[in-house]
């Protein structure tokens, strides 16, 4: 535990704003696209090793959860109507902006992918388009991450290296469960696999990020953020032990299957609450920033003027912005 | 259009991508000269027809706008602060201020001269702080990094003005801003802020609440002229020994690149409910999409060990 | 200043900036004490022992401005033997009238002089039975109620003739000494036994005023209601008044005593005015008893020194704009037309009528006394037993529904169906849009011109009264009735614009102006005449239509103009920007201090010199000694800088026209936790109290009612708040009546911040949200402490946020000199709200039975001390 620092407010008030996003929208969107994308990393492997059932399953997966999270995403937008907006300019700035370049292509090709795989028709297209979804699946998966992190809000922005990790690894435990779920266990061995590994990863950035964090770990280890952290930690890594034991058995499988979904889905509603969390409490935004100044105090005075030096130094100083229009 | 994305940048609209501009404009907040009238919000809202932000009273001294969003561009903040913490028995004996000099006048002087804002009373002394907070058009301002429909732009003065007409109300300019300044309004869905009266200066005129404010506590002008003004009326402060008076939002080189709308503080800025060392997100945004892209890799990667083994 | 007058406070900003001291004297730590160098906490009706406790410091340490003293004050003077002070006769001076309440000021005269006092000062020869008995008699107390002190707004009343001096000030009955004897007590000791201010502050306080004051620097005073509402509340501008004369800070550039005055043309209300005393220019309003014609009316004045010496020629210039050619030299230019006092006529005193059923109807004319006035409950059952009322209003205010949403209907106090007043509401044009002048604080007259039409019926004042007296002429055109004369005779034809036809009200300003034999506008009030050639509705005001040019409507920028500014708008009298200014030379004419220049004798050119319109003979020279038995403006002496005052000399002493004493004296509010630590007496013998069983005063130092409250304005909120409380924008900055009160007093009764209190004192209990704050003090004085509940005023049952009406705990009891309320009391405070219907009735009543008040005899508590 970081000792509670002393801190002054104005009336105990936040200073950033809370995000206006909506529970469940966002973290159900943040969910469903990391299951949709790595579905369709799943459904590419599937296809190339000629696991139909697989293949037929996860594309479906990747469609029917890029549509939703679709829905889910447009409906937290304040003007829905106004969601094509997004689509008349791309800016590498804007995490959200560069989403919808991802999301779009990916909602259509999973889409194509499925709708293929379903009617039989345009095989050759559909194998395509399931390659493109693939293509834009991992980054569909972890540049939510980017879009928490690239914000004022501590526990996000502090946490933008790990996060993407912790995505990666949530998204590959949910397509794997779900995979698990809806296929009988002699189908399923990759999806196993998948969900083991991104167990692994998942766990492993998680603590990571509590350990760098510091004080700022505190929303991902206490409240309500804490608690769905901690019980999404324990179910995945649960699920991990038994689902590399218990591969035989069908039930064990469907079991473990829907514990990694719930676990990922768990994940997201816990890193969007801590967030929250975060934003809400002056002490967030004040104590880290109070270090920093006092750091670059220190620095400046010990004569080793190094503005900024606990940050990386992005390279990409110049970033292009188009209009797509 | 290229933008850079942090550090001192001196010329805002040019990189905007403005050949011809006018000169940056932004507002200078003296705080040590405010006196809590509100007319800045009040001439804000009449100006912009911005709607109430409610009813409630909050016991936050005579502050019930609470904090700037969607719907109170102009917010003036209240500290109540002891200077000598009074103590529980008023009977011992006062904490008298100090005495008397002569002034360099060769004058006696009349009074201690208090520090602005800070006003011996009685046999304490107390410090009611007022500042009126505004949007701190950014120099590398978040919000209108992330918004991802165009509709945050920056103006042909450097300012930072949200498009009603284009704004979806995705909420990304919300938590990107490190000062908590934009918001969405509620009815409406969409972002609202300071638009530093952009119809107003087209027409060359000063934003209302600038014109408004009694004291000249808000000053609006060019840019790099205020920043003359600010570290003139410093030093002057600083030589009457109002040693707590420091400017915020001013410097080029701060995480911000400096901001557009800057101020004269006699406290802490989190005292005021600013942040202290606030920082543009974007600056961060190579390694966030560095990670991504590795993270991204490494779901690549989970997917080629999930079938290894398995050819067809 | 910052909280009610935040505009002007710009200027207190700006000399803050170039180097001045600001000096907050105020029970509670304000947005104003923010920004001072230094708060001083008092007590609240505890001013004048501070102020005292000042002169005494100046006074004792001979740190008066000798050299301007002894010249331009009446210092020297010296006063009738028979003057008993407040020291001799324990908190009385000689001539009180214990029967009648109110002074004789014959003893207070100077020494060989004749009282004579002027119109509505001269106590008639027929002193008809007791006071109160008939309406319209010539009784003395009516004659006394009917305020004539405030009939000199712009002068002296006159005193007979030029009292004796002694300029080495040792005499032992001049003014110096007799000041000196008077104020020895008012120690830094006292001061903090009276007002809880530390002798420290105090002293911290007296040397930065006497440091700031002398030939090279000058200290300015401003106040408002803070001094003024107290029921001695002209007694503590007095005191400001002698201190600053002490201290030669009258009449100078950065000196002075500004009011701050309130609605936005109240200063005009008093010039043109809206009271019942007076007539336009200060003026008296004649007394039925005593001014059966022109030449008794004037006769106090006419022959005297200094510009009241021509009353005569004001008056008939008046009554010329009045009834134009009608009025002429054969009837006493229409004199008799004039109404004439019977008594007191005052607000609060007609609600008392309006009770007991003497007054039947009522204009409301923006403003709204449910909310604003003192006692408010008094108020509403005046208003409840009207044959008809007329409200003309922005917003539908409390006064015109609370016959059905007042508080007494809750309590069924009053009962809706049985209300007989029949009411009008009239919505009214608003200041934007209407044309007219405005007079502010510093005595300037602002034009504005219309900004937009009125909306709906609304129509602006200026053209009600027009069409109201067109309509009633209309109907009494036949009429041989000799009482419609007066109606008949007006002149009453002003030339109307616009799609409304609202009358020009630039013909009335030039009306008001006045016009001399040829019809054209006059330029000087120097020019009236009192054989009926000239017209002038207000002589004071003559001028502001000079050359036929509305001089009000002058907006030349100040940095086109030096900073005198003269030509921005216009100043009575005579376009003078400070008064008295002779005061700002030598008597020799000269500066007093290069850096202080303003007006000066230039000997060269035989004028006086400088930017301003000097407020002197301009061409009279500073050794001018006038003839023995000269009158008017010639009896002015090259050293008598205050012209307006018929000795010339600024009063220190006051031997004439203030109702209780020619000096100020520390009394305790009606309503206080403890003994006045100065007198046996302990409240303003001459105040005047409202006998009314709706009017019970909390007796003093009562444990059932231990607090002091004060009511005050916010930034945020407009008096009884028709006019914010109305609007989202400023309802959202003070959404809710609220109360302010120290930790150790919330500590004392269990207040929560934030949380609901309830406020009782004998009138009734309301309820409000509580700030606990270190803004309040407490204060300690001598071994006890003192607690302050801060109540803003603006809160009332209509409206975005209502609230209950703090001025429905405020009892009435007057200042006698110009019958204002008094802004503050005592209470008690609980935790919780308020009993709701009749139960908040008994809870009163338990409070009153608890403390000892007498509904019967409501003001005879332990009041007297
Ligand atoms: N925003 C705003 N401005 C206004 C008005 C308004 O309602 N709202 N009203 C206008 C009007 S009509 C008027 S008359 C003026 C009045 O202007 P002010 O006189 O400034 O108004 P108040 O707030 O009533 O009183 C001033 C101060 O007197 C203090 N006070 C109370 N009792 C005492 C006392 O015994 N001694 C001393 N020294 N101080 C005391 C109160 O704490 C308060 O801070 O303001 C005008 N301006
Ligand atoms: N306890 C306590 N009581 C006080 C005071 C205090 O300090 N303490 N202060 C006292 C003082 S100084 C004052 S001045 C009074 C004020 O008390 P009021 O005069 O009774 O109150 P206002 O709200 O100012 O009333 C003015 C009304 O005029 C209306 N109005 C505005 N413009 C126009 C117009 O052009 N034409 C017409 N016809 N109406 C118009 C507004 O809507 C408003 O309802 O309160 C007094 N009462
Ligand atoms: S203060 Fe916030 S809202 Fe204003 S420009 Fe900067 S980032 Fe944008
Ligand atoms: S809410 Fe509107 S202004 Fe804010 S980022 Fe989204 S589109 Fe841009
Ligand atoms: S500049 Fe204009 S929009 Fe911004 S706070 Fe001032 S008045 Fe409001
Ligand atoms: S900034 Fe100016 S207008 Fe705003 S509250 Fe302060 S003094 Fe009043
Ligand atoms: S309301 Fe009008 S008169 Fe009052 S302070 Fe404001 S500008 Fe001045
Ligand atoms: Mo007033």
């Amino acid at each position: 535990m970081v000792p509670q620092a002393d801190f002054e407010s104005y009336y105990g008030q936040q200073i950033i704003k809370t995000p206006t996003w909506k529970t469940p929208d966002v973290p159900l969107y943040l969910f469903l696209g990391g299951m949709a994308g790595a579905s369709a990393v799943l459904a590419e492997g599937a296809a190339l090793t000629g696991n139909r059932t697989l293949e037929r399953t996860t594309r479906l997966v990747a469609a029917s959860g890029a549509g939703l999270g679709t829905v889910f995403l447009v409906h937290d937008l304040g003007r829905p109507m106004r969601f094509l907006n997004m689509l008349r300019v791309f800016k590498v700035t804007s995490p959200l902006s560069v989403g919808s370049f991802i999301l779009a292509p990916f909602a259509s090709l999973a889409s194509a992918a499925a709708a293929s795989q379903v009617t039989g028709r345009l095989p050759r297209l559909g194998r395509l388009a399931g390659v493109g979804a693939a293509v834009f699946g991992p980054p569909l998966v972890t540049y939510t991450a980017a879009l928490l992190g690239n914000t004022a809000v501590p526990a996000w922005h502090e946490a933008h290296r790990e996060l993407p990790f912790v995505f990666a690894g949530s998204g590959a435990c949910a397509a794997g469960g779900m995979a698990m779920l809806l296929i009988p266990a002699a189908g399923n061995p990759p999806a196993r696999q998948m969900a083991i590994a991104g167990a692994g990863v998942e766990l492993v950035a998680t603590e990571l990020l509590k350990r760098r964090l510091g004080m700022l770990a505190e929303p991902y280890e206490q409240g309500r953020s804490g608690r769905l952290m901690k019980t999404a930690t324990r179910i995945t890594a649960t699920a991990a032990v038994i689902s590399t034991i218990g591969r035989r058995s069908r039930a064990v499988s469907a079991g473990c299957g829907a514990a990694y979904l719930v676990a990922s889905a768990m994940t997201r509603f816990g890193v969007f609450e801590a967030g929250l969390a975060s934003a809400r409490d002056p002490k967030y935004t004040v104590v880290p920033q109070r270090e920093r100044l006092a750091a670059r105090r220190a620095g400046t005075a010990a004569g080793e003027a190094h503005d900024h030096a606990s940050h990386e130094q992005t390279g990409l100083d110049q970033v292009t912005e188009t209009a797509a229009t | 259009m290229t933008h850079s994305l942090h550090g001192r940048l001196d010329d805002v609209t040019g990189d905007a991508g403005y050949a011809d501009h006018p000169k940056r404009k932004g507002f200078f907040t003296d705080t040590s000269v405010c006196i809590g009238c509100k007319a800045c919000e009040v001439a804000c809202k009449e100006w912009n027809q911005v709607p109430d932000d409610g009813f409630e009273l909050t016991g936050m001294s005579y502050d019930n706008t609470q904090a700037l969003g969607a719907s109170t561009w102009r917010h003036v903040a209240f500290v109540e602060k002891p200077v000598h913490p009074t103590t529980a028995d008023l009977g011992l004996p006062g904490m008298g201020p100090p005495g008397f000099g002569t002034h360099e006048s060769g004058l006696p002087q009349a009074a201690p001269a208090g520090e602005d804002q800070a006003t011996a009373s009685g046999d304490g002394a107390l410090r009611w702080l007022m500042s009126s907070d505004v949007c701190k058009h950014c120099t590398h301002a978040a919000c209108l990094d992330v918004c991802p429909t165009g509709s945050l732009f920056r103006t042909e003065f450097g300012t930072v003005v949200v498009q009603p007409d284009i704004c979806n109300g995705c909420g990304y300019c919300v938590p990107a801003c490190p000062y908590g300044v934009i918001d969405l309004r509620k009815e409406d869905g969409r972002a609202f802020k300071c638009t530093l009266c952009y119809d107003r200066l087209k027409e060359g005129q000063t934003p209302a609440c600038a014109q408004a404010c009694p004291t000249e506590s808000i000053q609006f002008g060019d840019v790099d002229e205020l920043r003359q003004r600010a570290d003139a009326r410093l030093a002057e402060l600083h030589d009457r020994g109002v040693d707590v008076a420091r400017l915020y939002g001013r410097d080029p080189e701060d995480g911000v690149g400096g901001d557009g709308a800057f101020f004269l503080l006699l406290d802490e800025p989190e005292v005021y409910g600013l942040p202290p060392d606030p920082v543009v997100t974007t600056r961060d945004i190579g390694s966030i999409w560095k990670h991504v892209g590795a993270a991204a890799a490494t779901l690549v990667g989970i997917g080629v060990v999930s079938f290894a083994g398995r050819r067809r | 200043m910052a909280e009610a007058h935040p505009v002007g406070f710009q200027w207190v900003m700006e000399a803050k900036r170039r180097g001045a001291t600001i000096i907050h004297v105020d029970p509670r730590f304000t947005r104003t004490s923010a920004v001072a160098d230094l708060h001083v906490p008092i007590r609240a009706g505890s001013d004048i022992a501070f102020l005292g406790g000042l002169v005494n410091h100046v006074l004792s340490n001979d740190l008066d401005f000798r050299e301007y003293v002894v010249p331009y004050t009446n210092a020297a003077a010296i006063i009738d033997e028979r003057f008993l002070d407040t020291e001799d006769l324990d908190g009385f001076f000689s001539g009180f009238d214990t029967e009648r309440g109110h002074y004789d000021p014959e003893s207070w005269q100077y020494d060989g002089t004749e009282a004579a006092p002027a119109a509505g000062q001269r106590d008639p020869a027929q002193d008809t039975g007791p006071h109160g008995s008939s309406p319209d008699g010539g009784d003395s107390k009516d004659l006394h109620e009917s305020a004539a002190s405030e009939s000199h707004g712009s002068g002296g009343p006159p005193v007979e003739g030029k009292p004796p001096r002694d300029e080495t000030l040792q005499h032992p009955r001049c003014v110096y000494q007799i000041l000196k004897r008077h104020f020895a007590r008012y120690t830094p000791e006292m001061v903090q036994e009276v007002c809880g201010i530390a002798p420290e502050q105090f002293r911290q306080v007296a040397d930065a005023l006497t440091h700031n004051s002398g030939r090279e620097r000058t200290t300015a005073f401003c106040y408002a209601v803070g001094w003024t509402h107290h029921s001695v509340g002209s007694q503590m501008i007095r005191t400001a008044s002698i201190l600053q004369t002490l201290l030669g800070n009258i009449g100078r550039p950065g000196g002075g005593i500004m009011a701050l005055r309130g609605h936005a043309s109240i200063q005009g209300s008093t010039d043109i005015p809206t009271l019942f005393n007076i007539l336009p220019g200060y003026l008296p309003m004649p007394h039925a008893a005593q001014h059966q014609d022109l030449d008794s009316y004037v006769e106090g004045d006419a022959g005297k020194t200094g510009f009241w010496g021509n009353m005569r020629a004001y008056a008939v210039s008046l009554l010329k704009s009045y009834w134009g050619d009608a009025a002429t030299a054969g009837n006493d230019f229409c004199f008799d037309y004039l109404p004439r006092l019977t008594g007191d006529h005052s607000t609060y005193n007609t609600v008392k009528g309006q009770i007991e059923g003497r007054s039947k109807g009522y204009f409301l004319v923006g403003e709204n006394p449910a909310v604003g006035s003192a006692n408010g409950k008094m108020q509403r059952l005046g208003m409840a037993n009207l044959d008809w009322l007329v409200v003309r209003d922005l917003q539908m205010i409390e006064s015109a529904t609370f016959w059905k949403d007042g508080p007494e209907i809750a309590t069924g106090e009053l009962v809706t169906e049985e209300i007989g007043t029949e009411v009008f509401f009239m919505p009214a044009a608003s200041h934007v849009e209407k044309a007219g002048s405005f007079t502010q604080t510093q005595r300037m007259l602002q034009w504005r011109d219309k900004a937009v039409e009125p909306p709906g019926d609304a129509r602006s004042e200026l053209q009600f009264y027009y069409e109201l007296g067109q309509r009633i002429r209309e109907k009494l055109k036949d009429s041989t009735d000799e009482m419609d004369r007066p109606l008949l005779d007006l002149t009453w034809d002003y030339p109307t614009e616009g799609p409304l036809h609202e009358p020009d009200g630039h013909a009335v300003l030039r009306e008001i102006n006045g016009t001399g034999p040829d019809g054209r506008a006059l330029s000087a009030y120097t020019q009236l005449e009192d054989d009926g050639s000239t017209s002038c509705g207000c002589w004071i005001y003559c001028g502001v239509y000079a050359d036929e040019v509305n001089q009000a409507r002058r907006r030349k920028p100040h940095w086109e103009q030096d900073y005198v500014a003269s030509e921005w708008g216009w100043v009575w009298p005579a376009n003078r920007r400070i008064l008295y200014n002779r005061a700002s030379a030598a008597p020799d004419g000269t500066p007093w201090s290069e850096r202080k220049r303003y007006m000066w004798w230039d000997a060269e050119q035989h004028t006086w010199a400088g930017s301003d319109v000097v407020d002197f003979i301009a061409d009279r020279p500073p050794d001018h000694v006038p003839d023995e038995g000269a009158t008017g403006p010639d009896a002015i002496g090259g050293q008598d800088p205050f012209i307006m005052q018929t000795d010339g000399k600024a009063w220190l002493y006051a031997p004439l026209g203030v109702a209780d004493g020619p000096l100020p004296t520390h009394y305790e509010p009606p309503e206080s936790p403890i003994h006045n630590p100065l007198y046996r007496q302990q409240n303003n013998p001459s105040r005047r109290k409202l006998d009314h069983p709706a009017n019970p005063i909390n007796p003093s130092y009562s444990e059932v009612f231990p607090y002091v409250f004060t009511t005050y304005r916010l930034t945020e909120h407009h008096t009884a708040g028709a006019m914010s409380r109305t609007l989202p924008y400023l309802t959202e900055l003070q959404p809710e009546p609220f109360c302010e009160v120290s930790r150790r007093l919330a500590e004392e009764r269990g207040l929560t911040h934030g949380d609901w209190v309830t406020i009782v004192t004998a009138r009734t209990a309301i309820e409000a949200r509580v700030l606990v704050t270190d803004r309040m003090r407490s204060l300690r004085l001598g071994d006890r402490f003192v607690e302050h509940v801060g109540l803003p005023y603006h809160w009332g049952p209509n409206g975005l946020t209502t609230g209950d009406s703090p001025n429905d705990l405020v009892n009435v009891t007057m200042d006698p000199n110009v019958y204002i309320q008094d802004k503050v009391g005592t209470c008690d405070i609980r935790p919780g709200r308020r009993p709701r219907g009749p139960a908040l009735t008994s809870y009163v009543e338990d409070y009153r039975r608890r403390a000892g008040v007498d509904t019967a005899d409501p003001t005879n508590g332990r009041t007297e001390g």
